[in-house]
C-alpha cells in the first residue's frame, strides 16, 4: 500500500469526497435496514414466537389460493382431523383484529367498542388460544373472560392486571402484561379460545384461524394437507401470510438492494476515473520493473480503505441515528442492520473497483519511454 | 558485459507497410562504461532504449542484461528483472505527483520487497549523492527541473542496478543544467560500475561519455571513443 496511502495523502479532497458519498449511501442502507427489520418485527413478531415447528392453513376459501392468516379459516372438523395425525401435537390459534376500550382511570367500560366521553380504546390483534395450550404469551394462558395483554398494548393504553376492558361489548380482566409481540403493526392481545370463537361468532363452523402444529414424529404433512385441504409451512415461512408482509418488506428490501447496487456503481465510476488519471504513474512504476499484481494490490487495498472509513463510519452513525429514533419508528439495531450492510457494501464496493482497476493490466510500461507529464 | 545487443531486428506495422526500427543492430556496453546513442527523431534510438529495457522484445537478434538472455523471458519475469538489474531515467521525470522526493526512490526498494528502513537510509544517501540533500520531504511540483532530472536519476539508481538507461535526459533542460546532468551521469557510471546508455539528440553534450554510437533509420552506423 506504498503508493496507495500516499495517494490517498495526496489526493485528500477527491478521496473524502468519495469516502463521504461511501458514508452517506450506508447511513441510507443502514437506516433502511434498521427500519425494515423493525417494520418486519412490528409485523411479524408474534409469529415469529409462536410455539410452533409448522403452521396450517386452510385457504380454500381465499379468492387466490394464497396462504393468508385474513383467509384461513380451520373449521372443528378439520382441527379433530389434525389432531389425530400421528406424529403431531396440533393446537388451534384464532387470530382477528379488535379494539380493547376501557375507561380513562382504568373502570370498565359500559359501553361497547366505541368509546364515548371518559374512555379509550385501542386496536389489538386478538389471538385466541387454548386454555393450557403453549401459544398464549410466554405459556399463560388467559382463562374465559381474561385477557393478557402485550407489553406494546400495556404500555400504550396504561392497564395493568386487574384491569377490566371490553371486546365487543365482551368484559375481560387483565390477568397479565409483558411479552413484546405484534401481529400486522398492531400489538397483540391473548384472549381463550372459546372467548375468541364468541367475538367472532360470525365465522360459524371456525374453530381457529390456523392450527400450530409441533412434531413428535416423522408425519407425511404433504400427504396429510393433500387429504384434508390444507396448507403446511414452516413457522418462519408462515410471516409471508401476514397480510401486506410481504408487499412492506418486499419493497423495502428492493430499496435496499438498489442501494447496495447503487454504492458499487458510484465506487467503480469514481475507481475507473481515477485508474485512468493516474495511468502515466502506473505505466511508470511497471516500467520501473513493478509487477501488475503488486499495482492491482495496491489499488484494490486503497479502494478497500475508503470503503471501511467511508462505510464504517456510515455504519455508526445510520446506528446511532437509528437508536436515537427507535423510540418513535419501529427500529431495530443489531448485527444484521448495522455490520451486515457495512460488510455488503465494502464487499460490492470493493467488487466494482476491482472492475474498475483491472484496467492497470493493460496499461504499457512502453508509453512511460518519452511520456510528455 | 552488463549490456549485449546482438543483431536485433524489430520491426513495427505502419499502414499497409512495415517499419524497421532496428536494422540488425549490435552493440556491447561494459561495467562502468558511458556510451551515448545520438541521433535525429525517428531514428530508432528510442526504440534501442525500448529494447535494451525488455519493454519491446525485438523480432530477432539476443538481447543480454546482466549476463541473461531477456529475449524469451515472459512479461513478469522481464518486470524482475528491470527492478533488480535496469535503472532507467525517463526523458521527463516521471515523478509520480503523490511522492516525495524520498518516497520517490523508495518506492523501488517497496516494489523490490526490500526492507523500508534501509531503504530509506540508501535513498537520502543517493539523494545526497546528486547533490540534493534537504528536499527529502518535497513534492515534485516543489523541485526545479533540474531537480526533478536527478530525482529521475537516482531513482534508476535506487535497486543498484547492472544497467543504466537514460532517456534524452537534457531535453527539458537549458545548456548549463544539461551539461551537469551528463556530468553527473558519467560520475556515476564510473563510481558504480554501470554499464550505460544515454540517447540524445544533443551533440554538444558528450563531453562525459565514453563511447557514441550514430544512428540513422535504425541502424548503428559509426562508433567512436570520445574519452579514455
Amino acid at each position: 500500500m506504498f503508493v496507495a496511502l500516499r495517494d490517498l495523502r495526496f489526493a485528500k479532497g477527491r478521496f473524502a469526497l468519495m469516502g463521504s458519498v461511501v458514508l452517506l449511501i450506508t447511513v441510507l442502507v443502514t437506516m433502511l435496514s434498521g427500519l425494515t427489520a423493525g417494520l418486519a418485527a412490528d409485523s411479524s413478531s408474534a409469529i415469529e414466537n409462536l410455539p410452533a415447528d409448522r403452521v396450517v392453513f386452510d385457504a380454500r376459501g381465499a379468492a387466490d389460493g394464497k396462504i393468508s392468516f385474513s383467509d384461513s379459516r380451520i373449521s372443528g372438523e378439520t382441527l379433530r382431523a389434525w389432531q389425530d395425525v400421528p406424529g403431531t401435537a396440533a393446537e388451534p390459534l384464532g387470530i382477528s383484529m379488535g379494539r380493547i376500550s376501557f375507561s380513562a382511570s382504568g373502570e370498565q367500560s359500559k359501553s361497547g367498542g366505541q368509546g364515548t366521553a371518559g374512555e379509550r380504546g385501542a386496536p389489538a390483534a386478538l389471538f385466541g388460544v387454548s386454555p393450557g395450550g403453549e401459544a398464549g404469551n410466554a405459556g399463560r394462558s388467559p382463562s374465559a373472560g381474561q385477557i393478557v395483554l402485550s407489553s406494546g398494548l400495556a404500555e400504550g393504553t396504561g392497564l395493568a392486571s386487574g384491569d377490566e376492558v371490553q371486546i365487543s361489548g365482551h368484559a375481560f380482566t387483565v390477568a397479565g402484561t409483558g411479552g413484546a409481540s405484534s401481529y400486522s403493526h398492531t400489538p397483540v392481545a391473548w384472549i381463550g379460545l372459546g372467548d375468541w370463537r364468541t367475538l367472532n361468532a360470525q365465522a360459524g363452523d371456525q374453530a381457529a384461524t390456523v392450527l400450530l402444529l409441533r412434531l413428535t414424529g416423522e408425519p407425511v404433512l404433504d400427504a396429510v394437507d393433500e387429504r384434508l385441504g390444507t396448507t403446511t409451512v414452516a413457522r418462519g415461512d408462515a410471516k409471508s401470510a401476514i397480510p401486506s408482509f410481504s408487499a412492506e418488506n418486499g419493497s423495502l428490501q428492493l430499496m435496499r438492494g438498489f442501494l447496495f447496487v447503487i454504492s458499487a456503481l458510484v465506487i467503480g465510476a469514481f475507481f475507473t476515473v481515477w485508474t485512468i488519471q493516474r495511468q502515466a504513474d502506473v505505466a511508470v512504476l511497471k516500467a520501473l520493473g513493478a509487477s501488475t499484481g503488486y499495482l492491482l494490490r495496491d489499488a484494490l487495498a486503497q479502494a478497500v480503505l475508503v470503503l471501511l472509513a467511508g462505510a464504517g463510519l456510515g455504519g455508526a452513525v445510520g446506528g446511532l441515528a437509528g437508536l436515537a429514533a427507535a423510540g418513535s419508528v419501529p427500529f431495530v439495531v443489531s448485527a444484521s442492520t448495522t455490520v451486515l450492510p457495512v460488510a455488503v457494501i465494502v464487499l460490492l464496493g470493493a467488487a466494482g473497483a476491482a472492475l474498475a482497476i483491472r484496467k492497470i493490466t493493460s496499461v504499457d510500461p512502453l508509453t512511460a519511454l518519452g511520456a510528455a507529464r | 558485459m552488463n549490456l549485449a545487443i546482438d543483431d536485433v531486428v524489430l520491426t513495427y506495422p505502419d499502414g499497409d507497410r512495415t517499419l524497421t526500427a532496428l536494422d540488425h543492430v549490435s552493440m556491447t556496453v561494459e561495467p562502468g562504461e558511458f556510451t551515448a546513442v545520438v541521433g535525429p527523431s525517428g531514428s530508432g534510438k528510442s526504440s534501442l532504449l525500448a529494447v535494451a529495457a525488455t519493454l519491446i522484445t525485438p523480432d530477432s537478434g539476443t538481447v543480454t542484461v546482466a549476463g541473461r538472455d531477456v529475449t524469451g523471458l515472459r512479461p513478469a519475469e522481464r518486470a524482475r528483472l528491470r527492478r533488480d538489474h535496469v535503472g532507467i531515467v525517463f526523458q521527463q521525470p516521471n515523478l509520480p505527483a503523490s511522492l516525495t522526493a524520498l518516497d520517490q526512490l523508495t518506492v523501488m526498494a517497496h516494489i523490490a520487497g526490500r526492507p523500508p528502513r534501509r531503504a530509506a537510509a540508501r535513498a537520502r544517501d543517493l539523494l545526497a549523492s546528486v547533490d540534493l540533500a534537504g528536499v527529502e520531504h518535497k513534492r515534485p511540483h516543489q523541485l526545479s527541473g533540474g531537480e526533478r532530472q536527478r530525482i529521475n536519476i537516482a531513482r534508476g539508481l535506487m535497486n543498484a542496478p547492472q544497467v543504466l538507461l537514460v532517456d534524452e535526459p537534457t531535453s527539458a533542460l537549458d545548456h548549463h543544467r544539461g551539461e551537469q546532468i551528463v556530468e553527473l551521469l558519467g560520475r556515476l557510471t564510473r563510481e558504480r560500475r554501470l554499464a550505460t546508455v544515454m540517447v540524445t539528440h544533443d551533440l554538444a553534450q558528450l563531453g562525459a561519455v565514453d563511447r557514441v554510437y550514430s544512428m540513422a533509420d535504425g541502424r548503428l552506423s559509426r562508433e567512436s571513443r570520445v574519452a579514455a
